[in-house]
């Protein structure tokens, strides 16, 4: 017994032992870097030809510059990035772009127009995910040697295949696909003829304003600042990005001082941390749309009284009172407010009287039984139960199909659902990327090759599609903008789309760092402004 | 008579026939591991065609045009019949080429060899807090069977058995890390000691250590503990049970009272004789948990930020990367089998019996 006794204290000691050993942990990141806590495991690769996700589409938009770029508080005016100036000719389809002169990749080479014309013909021959936002101007592999030239080492010259609205064009040439990398660095690592793809997934060779020191998949990937950076050296030395992916560790981390921001809190972790003077918000509009896709081939939601009657039972206000504050804002148009041509009416709040009628003129004065595909996530999940309980007061019976967010989504692309909640982001900063998803549908066979949400719908409309390719063609800005919004005004009475609100991102950092800038896109998230005091 | 010659020739021939014995014996194993390979990768293969996920979904996004998206299924060559594209896969994996993971765009062998490490660190660790405190704990509750020891030990493990690793991790992280900040975050690391030491087996302690970085040594001691704990908790809880029942039936035996008798002090007996002999099917109970917990623990993994072959295999398998998940399974397949086998050689030795 009394070894026994011996022994268990013994133990005891060992498990104390073992915790002083540990020792208390240092609690402070050090001054010159910055660490986030953020979800990165959805980067693939952080070639800017291939890179096509959030995360990816961040630090792309942090080691590289592009030609053009535009201001972040107000998208309509563009600036130059490594383009001084530029121009288009009288046939609408010449550009031409002035390099920024005295410019440098991280290398020491020089930024030359040869860079920028080698940047684009890699990313178009290459033709990755993201390389449709420049094939869609007619470049292919085949003439993109010809139309995409240097014609002097500081001009690039630029051919599309007929003419397009310039605005369209500039706005294509603000996404991560169309960074400019370094040629001469680029050419040095290709490997059987890959255009150095493999080796830029790993690598970094751009002349922004960080390097890449480091990338390990779903773990961490460190930034170095350039201090070389022609707009002047970031205000930081390092920026270490650490993926965690579970948001109470975030706010744990954050509270411990072993983070300066986390990423993806919850809206409860928000709420709370916003009343501590320890901490500091920062948020900004993103382009998402949370919306819900009712198909049309179910004989009940093809008729128009039963989707005008879901968007009257659909309550906004108290899904973003209860669910989504901090994260999502009521939004009912299908460009992002941020947009060309965006327009803020919010012609729908919850009328249960109005919704009952229209059901009533639709012949389902009972309501009837639908489904709904819903990923497995937060808010999906808990916004699909909100509907399920709002519509459930006009008799409408919403089952929920709980799936991972790939397997909804594989449904969905077959057209094989009845509603989908989901989330569309704009490819690009020009409207024509949500204009053609939400209200272009050229075949509505089930064999069509462009997929586009209206497709995934069903939703057969000629001649709404004909009027928004015709915008892209649209020269006058003004002409433009004003097809975009009566389109949006008719979308919004008649589509098979309960659009519901517009993302917004919110990170929250310790008190003593500040200067992150949250821009409408996921690619002009900035860390160079950030200071630690 | 019997000359020397004849006694050589004899030896020669039982010598014969038990080499012949031991070839057969590792033909028969290396049939049986290779059947339970095959046998896994089928049915994981299989498994991962009919879920209903589009495995170019995966590898090109909802964004990606018409085009890419066929030239990609192309590539994957998921346009071939099933049978075909299995033949394919086995071919390339018998020469050791698992492919390419679509998630991280690595070689599927390049990744595993980065994130094994550190399961196989953390599940190391876990193991020996099992074991150090499992099996005392078990001997004891034995000892004083249905005294309050004994049910301190069962509400203990059970405890460790039914609470959800999740919550428990989280608890741990509060407690020990945010509040009372004796132990390090979640991560493998803290910042200011990330790539000071180069990965040369990829688990930390060892890499640090060989680098003569006790600094970094003392980081990762600090992010280690609590996970480890966890782990070990677990295992603990098992281990201990078992311990509790092996001792239990070996305290019943005829040579403890034969001991007893003798005059040998308690300590002896119980420690030395009984524990002795409990030893021998213990062997298979910690190489059994070991093995659980080499597969990779997700939900501690998700907890702690440990970028282990869980949440690999988990989030290759949740985005149908199939390659991925085929050479995961693998690895954890083919380290279910080492164990076992290792468990069993560990078998002879302890057991006396086998030994002779």
């Amino acid at each position: 017994m009394e070894i026994q006794n011996r022994f268990a204290a013994a133990a005891f000691a060992a498990f104390v032992a073992v915790g002083l050993v540990a020792g208390p942990a240092s609690a402070q990141t050090p001054r010159d870097t910055i660490v986030m806590a953020k979800q990165i495991d959805d980067i693939i690769s952080l070639d800017p030809a291939e890179s096509f996700e959030f995360s990816g589409s961040e630090v792309v938009a942090n080691l590289y510059d592009r030609l053009i770029g535009y201001d972040l508080k107000d998208v309509t005016k563009l600036n130059g990035e490594l383009a001084a100036s530029w121009s288009v000719a009288a046939d609408g389809m010449t550009y031409t772009f002035k390099m920024r002169p005295g410019v440098k990749f991280h290398s020491g080479n020089p930024v030359t127009a040869e860079d920028a014309a080698y940047s684009i013909q890699r990313a178009v021959v290459l033709n990755k995910s993201p390389g449709f936002i420049l094939t869609q101007f007619g470049l292919n592999k085949d003439n993109v040697r010809d139309k995409v030239k240097a014609t002097a080492p500081d001009t690039l010259v630029i051919v599309t295949d007929k003419p397009y609205a310039p605005t369209f064009f500039y706005y294509c040439l603000t996404a991560p696909v169309a960074a400019i990398v370094d040629a001469k660095l680029v050419q040095a690592n290709v490997k059987d003829g890959d255009f150095g793809n493999a080796w830029l997934k790993q690598n970094s060779a751009g002349s922004g304003a960080y390097r890449l020191r480091v990338w390990r998949a779903s773990d961490q990937y460190t930034l170095e600042a350039n201090k070389a950076w022609f707009r002047g050296a970031p205000k930081n030395n390092r920026v270490v990005v650490r993926h965690i992916p579970e948001t109470a560790t975030q706010r744990l981390l954050l509270e411990k001082g072993d983070v300066d921001y986390a990423r993806d809190l919850s809206k409860d972790d928000i709420a709370v941390l916003r009343n501590n003077p320890a901490f500091a918000i920062e948020s900004g509009n993103k382009g998402a749309i949370l919306y819900l896709g009712l198909n049309q081939k179910n004989p009940n939601l093809g008729k128009p009284e039963v989707r005008e009657a879901l968007k009257w039972l659909t309550d906004y206000d108290a899904i973003e009172r209860n669910l989504t504050a901090g994260r999502f804002k009521t939004h009912q148009a299908f460009l992002p407010i941020g947009f060309l041509g965006a327009i803020d009416d919010k012609p729908y709040k919850f009328d249960l009287a109005k919704g009952k009628a229209l059901l009533a003129a639709a012949g389902l004065p009972n309501g009837f039984t639908v489904t709904m595909d819903v990923r497995n996530v937060s808010p999906y999940q808990d916004i699909a139960q909100a509907i399920q309980a709002q519509w459930a007061q006009a008799g409408i019976k919403l089952e929920l199909l709980p799936g991972d967010g790939r397997q909804t989504l594989t449904k969905y692309r077959a057209r094989n659902h009845d509603i989908y909640i989901g989330q569309w982001g704009p490819d690009y900063q020009d409207p024509h990327t949500n204009a053609e998803t939400f209200a272009v549908n050229i075949d509505n066979t089930d064999d069509a090759r462009s997929k586009t949400l209206a497709w995934r719908n069903a939703w057969d409309i000629p001649a709404m599609s004909r009027t928004i390719l015709a915008a892209v063609q649209e020269t006058d800005p003004a002409k433009r903008r004003a097809t975009y919004e009566t389109v949006q005004r008719e979308h919004q009475r008649t589509s098979p789309f309960v659009i519901m609100s517009q993302q917004i991102e919110v990170a929250v950092s310790r008190k003593n760092v500040s200067g992150f800038e949250i821009g409408p896109s996921f690619d002009n998230n900035y860390y160079h402004e950030i200071v630690k005091k | 008579m019997t000359t020397a010659n004849d006694t050589a020739k004899r030896r020669w021939t039982r010598a014969g026939s038990a080499s012949a014995g031991l070839a057969r014996n590792v033909a028969a194993t290396a049939t049986t591991v290779a059947a339970t390979l095959l046998g896994l990768l089928l049915v994981t293969f299989f498994i991962g065609r009919v879920v209903p996920i589009d495995p170019v979904l995966a590898a090109v996004g909802d964004r990606a045009p018409a085009e890419v998206y066929e030239r990609v299924r192309l590539e994957l060559g998921l346009d071939l019949p099933l049978w075909q594209q299995f033949w394919l896969y086995l071919q390339k994996a018998l020469q050791g080429d698992f492919g390419r993971s679509v998630l991280t765009s690595n070689r599927v062998l390049d990744d595993i060899v980065r994130v094994f490490p550190a399961t196989v660190e953390l599940a190391t660790l876990g193991t020996l807090v099992g074991i150090v405190f499992g099996i005392p704990m078990g001997v004891i509750a034995a000892v004083n069977r249905d005294r309050w020891p004994d049910q301190l030990v069962r509400v203990f493990g059970l405890v460790g058995y039914s609470v959800p690793v999740f919550w428990l991790g989280l608890m741990g992280l509060l407690v020990f890390y945010a509040k009372l900040g004796l132990v390090s975050g979640p991560g493998r690391l803290s910042t200011g000691f990330e790539d000071i030491v180069d990965p040369v087996t990829g688990i930390i302690l060892l890499d640090a250590a060989m680098a003569g970085e006790w600094d970094v040594f003392g980081d990762a001691v600090g992010h280690l503990v609590l996970p480890a704990c966890l782990l070990g908790y677990f295992s603990l809880a098992y281990i201990s049970r078992m311990t509790r029942s092996f001792m239990l039936e070996q305290l019943r035996q005829e040579y403890v009272v034969a001991a007893r008798v003798k005059g040998l002090s308690e300590f002896r007996v119980v420690w030395r004789h009984a524990l002795g002999n409990a030893a021998v099917p213990l062997v298979t109970v910690v190489a059994l948990s070991y093995a659980n917990l080499l597969e990779g623990s997700v939900l501690t993994e998700t907890v702690f930020a440990w970028p282990g072959l869980g949440l690999y295999i988990t989030q290759s398998l949740l985005a149908a990367d199939m390659n991925a998940v085929l050479g995961g399974t693998i690895v954890v397949g083919t380290v279910f089998v080492a164990i076992n086998m290792l468990s069993d050689i560990l078998y002879k030795l302890v057991d006396p019996r086998a030994r002779r």
